[in-house]
């Protein structure tokens, strides 16, 4: 069940706010945001074809009018050739022809009245094409029946996330970086609608009124659609301002709109990325090296050739690519091939190996993220010291649909491609600069992506260079890139392995005088295109979420160790706080329970009054458990509370011992979250059950282990997922906020897998230490 | 290659393809019946998920010869008040998030209603614990369910 509670008064600042997004990794701040942003820019300067310099002119004209709006109104002023170019995006569903109304880079009006929103971020799960859709139409006073969605064509100038500075989903930012942008969209297509139909009835267009879908001027009694007046408002000039509603005005924002895409996904008539077809298209698989960026010594393909329905087997940089007819006869192919990896230079230890040098370098304190008073000082004189250490495997991210991308090349030269892109105009120049064409004769249609979790946002764009490499290598026919399950989880990027060791001291009244924790990982951005975002040699994705420890503690130092492996690491949901979460909850729940503290008025004391959106969700969390009441017998309730995101999230987990040794069987989770204006409380609710079961099912069951420089899990079977039988029921509160929304598809995953571990330990006296509970991995 | 026949979603197709040929690939390359999805390749996953005889069968591991002379119902042929009641309930809460996995939910849930129109939470759990949805849309799916079984 969901207990929401509309927000009284929410607050929607008139200027947008950079700052608040996190990016696709980030603790939010500004600093990171744009750092990312320069980073990207800086990388790619050096590489003439990459996509964020694509087409410099056309970048600068639009950037220019940009400006007109102070940074925001991206296509609500743009010169004609530019309008015109951005809505050559409508033809995609074939309702752009004459007669739309493409008042901005966003809004397409078509004359049977139907309203598409071209949607800058992935729609993968969490909720973009109605989020955004809603906030458009809201402003337009559209009726949600005449609402549709579609992705946005790869263009950062028209497109960007304001944390990334180019066109990018992650971080939880989509609605946080794009409200007040679709909002005035609709409210800029709104207004030149009512001025089309003032004009036509002779009427002032301060009397015309516009309510689901209809212009109405009541003193005349005209009544009309936004179709008939589409072609003459095609001819207005957009507005250089509008005035937005005030929140007792929304219609649509705060309410459970149907999502726009479940029809499609509930009929098997939703096109992914492995559903498009095109003439005479191939199949291709990889065969990758066992070990991370092996070289192939020797390839005999003299079996694989011979298969049915194999055409070509080819040699590239990340594999032995077989071309085939079908994915059976391109399976059977692979299958066939024997090959002698060249594994000189390449990563060769083990997962234990790896844990053991990461045990030993958090011994001592590495790079200072953080440091308020003595620790070292408070530490040394301390009567009451307590230790422990927190170790994380490498997890994958395996979306549901596996990893797959589309390419073809036209009579005339140019590139069309179809995939999951998560950052497009990334794929754009990637695929550009392989091809040798210009960025802007790549045409991107990204697809709707059976999940993500993070994977489909490398920096390098892999997935894209895969099939734009291999197409090169053969030149000719329509390719399609399938990785199968096998090589998702074992040839991928990894949230990487982690160690934390925590060491506090406490006083003889039970509090905490100093907090000393130490984090030994692999930096996420280093030697990527996000590297600037590194400060101070410290990647601010490692210590999100403990750097920003928000507990009155007088002595707190977080310091890191840069661990190298040899394993591809990349943001997986939630990213950093996916282990700071976790060590700093389940630590903090060790020192309370030492100290005989109720863990959840200790936090709330901790918190004092600084951090009332903190306290606010934890007390709801605990109002929804009714927080120390009793419980059926063998059972134990444990909590934990994590912002991230700019969101703040309190969890509370009721488990029993289950039927597997060692493996809690989680009854009921308690999510309270405050993530400012609730703009769709049902999907915020969906987000919340899928995140903290994504995080619970990763906890409970998840590890990549390396054997040898080799990942020893291969498909569901050994890379266990959360299954219906094991998820919990949820109960979600949306606390009440008058602050501007920010994001949810990450911030549900860190708690979870904390509060359910307190739960454990306080139910069987066991601090679960190393994850997964159902660890096979050795340490 | 050999000729197979075929029976899905009511007509009968004649396919030319290797007899070990996973069904799942026929459905969805020979003849683009495209809502059965891969997910694992190895059974593992519920994604590829069809009705064989009114039976929920995965069929990335079903080589097309096993599949002639039964009905092989399809997401795009499903029909029935299960069906419907399933789709509508899906529908009305918005279960899918990324929806890759959902073809396959459905084709579980609606053997499910069919077989027991009234499921306990366990019938729910045991019908559908080979469905793997990685956006863990499970309090939705199992709230589908129910609510389509007072529908029907």
């Amino acid at each position: 069940m969901t207990t929401h509670l509309t927000p009284r008064n929410p607050k929607l600042t008139a200027e947008h706010d950079v700052a608040t997004p996190g990016g696709p990794a980030s603790a939010g701040s500004p600093t990171i945001a744009d750092s990312m942003a320069a980073a990207f820019a800086a990388k790619h300067a050096a590489a003439p074809s990459a996509a964020i310099l694509a087409n410099p002119n056309r970048r600068t004209v639009l950037q220019g009018a940009a400006s007109i709006g102070g940074g925001l109104l991206i296509g609500l002023q743009l010169p004609g050739k530019a309008r015109a170019e951005s809505g050559a995006a409508a033809v995609i569903k074939g309702n752009g022809t004459a007669g739309t109304f493409a008042p901005n880079a966003f809004v397409r009006i078509a004359p049977d009245s139907t309203v598409t929103v071209l949607i800058k971020h992935i729609e993968f799960g969490q909720g973009t094409y109605t989020g955004l859709s809603t906030l458009v139409a809201d402003e337009l006073d559209a009726d949600w029946a005449q609402m549709r969605a579609e992705h946005a064509p790869a263009n950062d100038a028209l497109y960007k996330n304001f944390a990334f500075g180019l066109q990018g989903t992650g971080g939880s930012t989509a609605i946080a970086n794009a409200h007040e942008q679709m909002r005035k969209a609709g409210a800029a297509a709104k207004a030149m609608l009512v001025e089309a139909a003032a004009t036509a009835w002779g009427v002032p267009a301060g009397e015309i009124t516009v309510s689901k879908g209809q212009l109405k001027h009541p003193g005349s009694g005209k009544v009309g659609t936004f179709g008939e007046f589409a072609d003459a408002a095609a001819a207005l000039t957009p507005p250089s301002d509008v005035k937005l509603k005030t929140p007792d005005q929304f219609t649509l924002i705060g309410t459970d709109v149907p999502k726009l895409d479940t029809k499609s996904k509930t009929t098997g008539t939703a096109t992914f990325t492995l559903d498009v077809v095109r003439d005479g298209m191939l199949t291709v698989l990889l065969a990758r090296p066992p070990r991370f960026g092996a070289k192939p010594k020797s390839v005999d393909d003299t079996e694989a050739l011979k298969v049915n329905g194999v055409v070509d087997v080819k040699t590239l940089p990340r594999g032995i690519a077989v071309y085939a007819k079908d994915f059976w006869a391109a399976k059977k192919g692979r299958d066939a091939l024997v090959i002698e990896w060249a594994n000189e230079g390449t990563e060769a230890r083990s997962s234990a190996q790896l844990i053991a040098e990461y045990r030993e370098k958090a011994k001592s304190p590495g790079l200072i993220a953080r440091n308020d008073g003595d620790v070292a000082g408070t530490l040394d004189k301390a009567d009451r010291k307590v230790e422990a250490e927190y170790v994380f495997p490498f997890l994958a991210h395996a979306p549901m649909e596996p990893l797959d991308y589309v390419i073809e090349k036209s009579q005339d030269g140019k590139i069309e491609v179809w995939g999951g892109a998560q950052f497009p105009t990334a794929d754009q120049g990637a695929i550009a600069q392989i091809l040798g064409v210009r960025p802007e004769d790549v045409t991107v249609n990204t697809m709707l992506a059976g999940g993500s979790f993070g994977r489909r946002a490398t920096p390098v764009a892999d997935i894209a260079s895969e099939a734009a490499t291999a197409f090169k290598a053969r030149g000719t026919e329509p390719l399609k890139i399938v990785w199968t399950r096998e090589d998702d989880i074992q040839n991928g990027y990894y949230r990487p392995l982690t160690v934390h060791r925590l060491a506090a001291s406490l006083d003889g009244d039970g509090n905490i005088t100093a907090w000393d924790e130490t984090i030994a990982t692999q930096s996420i951005v280093k030697g990527t295109a996000f590297e600037m975002m590194m400060k101070d040699g410290i990647d601010p994705t490692t210590v999100e979420g403990a750097k920003d420890l928000p507990y009155n503690i007088p002595n707190t130092r977080v310091s890191v160790h840069n661990m190298e492996a040899g394993i591809p690491p990349l943001w997986w949901r939630a990213v950093g706080h996916t282990h700071t979460a976790y060590a700093t909850e389940v630590f903090l729940d060790e020192l309370l329970e030492a100290t005989g503290k109720d863990p959840v008025q200790a936090r709330l004391d901790m918190l004092g009054d600084k951090h009332p959106r903190l306290t606010g969700v934890l007390t709801a969390a605990a109002k929804a458990a009714d927080w120390g009441s009793p419980m059926p017998e063998g059972r134990a309730r444990g909590v934990s509370l994590h912002k991230s995101f700019n969101s703040y999230v309190a969890q509370i987990a009721e488990v029993s011992e289950g039927d597997e040794a060692g493996i809690p069987k989680v009854h009921k989770m308690w999510c309270a979250i405050d993530c400012g204006l609730a703009v769709n409380p049902n999907v915020i609710k969906a987000q919340m059950e899928g995140g903290l079961g994504y995080g619970l099912g990763h906890a409970l069951y998840g590890e990549i282990n390396i054997d040898n420089g080799t990942v020893t899990e291969a498909n569901f079977d050994s890379y266990r997922s959360l299954r219906i039988n094991e998820m919990p029921d949820v109960e979600v509160v949306i606390v009440p906020s008058d602050e501007a929304p920010t994001g949810v598809g990450e911030p549900a995953t860190p708690p979870a897998p904390a509060a359910v571990a307190n739960a454990w330990a306080t139910l069987t006296g066991k601090r679960v230490r190393q994850l997964p509970f159902s660890r096979t991995g050795d340490a | 290659m050999s000729q197979f026949e075929l029976r899905v979603n009511g007509k009968t197709h004649t396919v030319d393809v290797d007899a070990d040929k996973p069904l799942l690939w026929v459905l969805r390359e020979d003849l683009k019946l495209i809502g059965t999805k891969f997910g694992c390749g190895v059974a593992q996953c519920g994604a590829c998920t069809v009705h064989i005889d009114g039976q929920p069968q995965r069929t990335c591991v079903l080589p097309v010869e096993a599949a002639t002379g039964f009905e092989i119902t399809t997401i795009e042929g499903l029909s029935g008040k299960e069906a419907e009641a399933i789709q509508a309930a899906w529908t009305e809460i918005d279960v899918p998030q990324c929806g890759y996995c959902q073809s396959g939910q459905i084709m579980s849930a609606v053997a499910l209603l069919t077989e027991t129109p009234k499921p306990t939470d366990a019938d729910i759990d045991a019908a559908m614990t080979g469905n793997i949805c990685r956006c863990a849309t499970y309090v939705k799916i199992r709230q589908g369910i129910k609510d389509a079984s007072q529908k029907i």
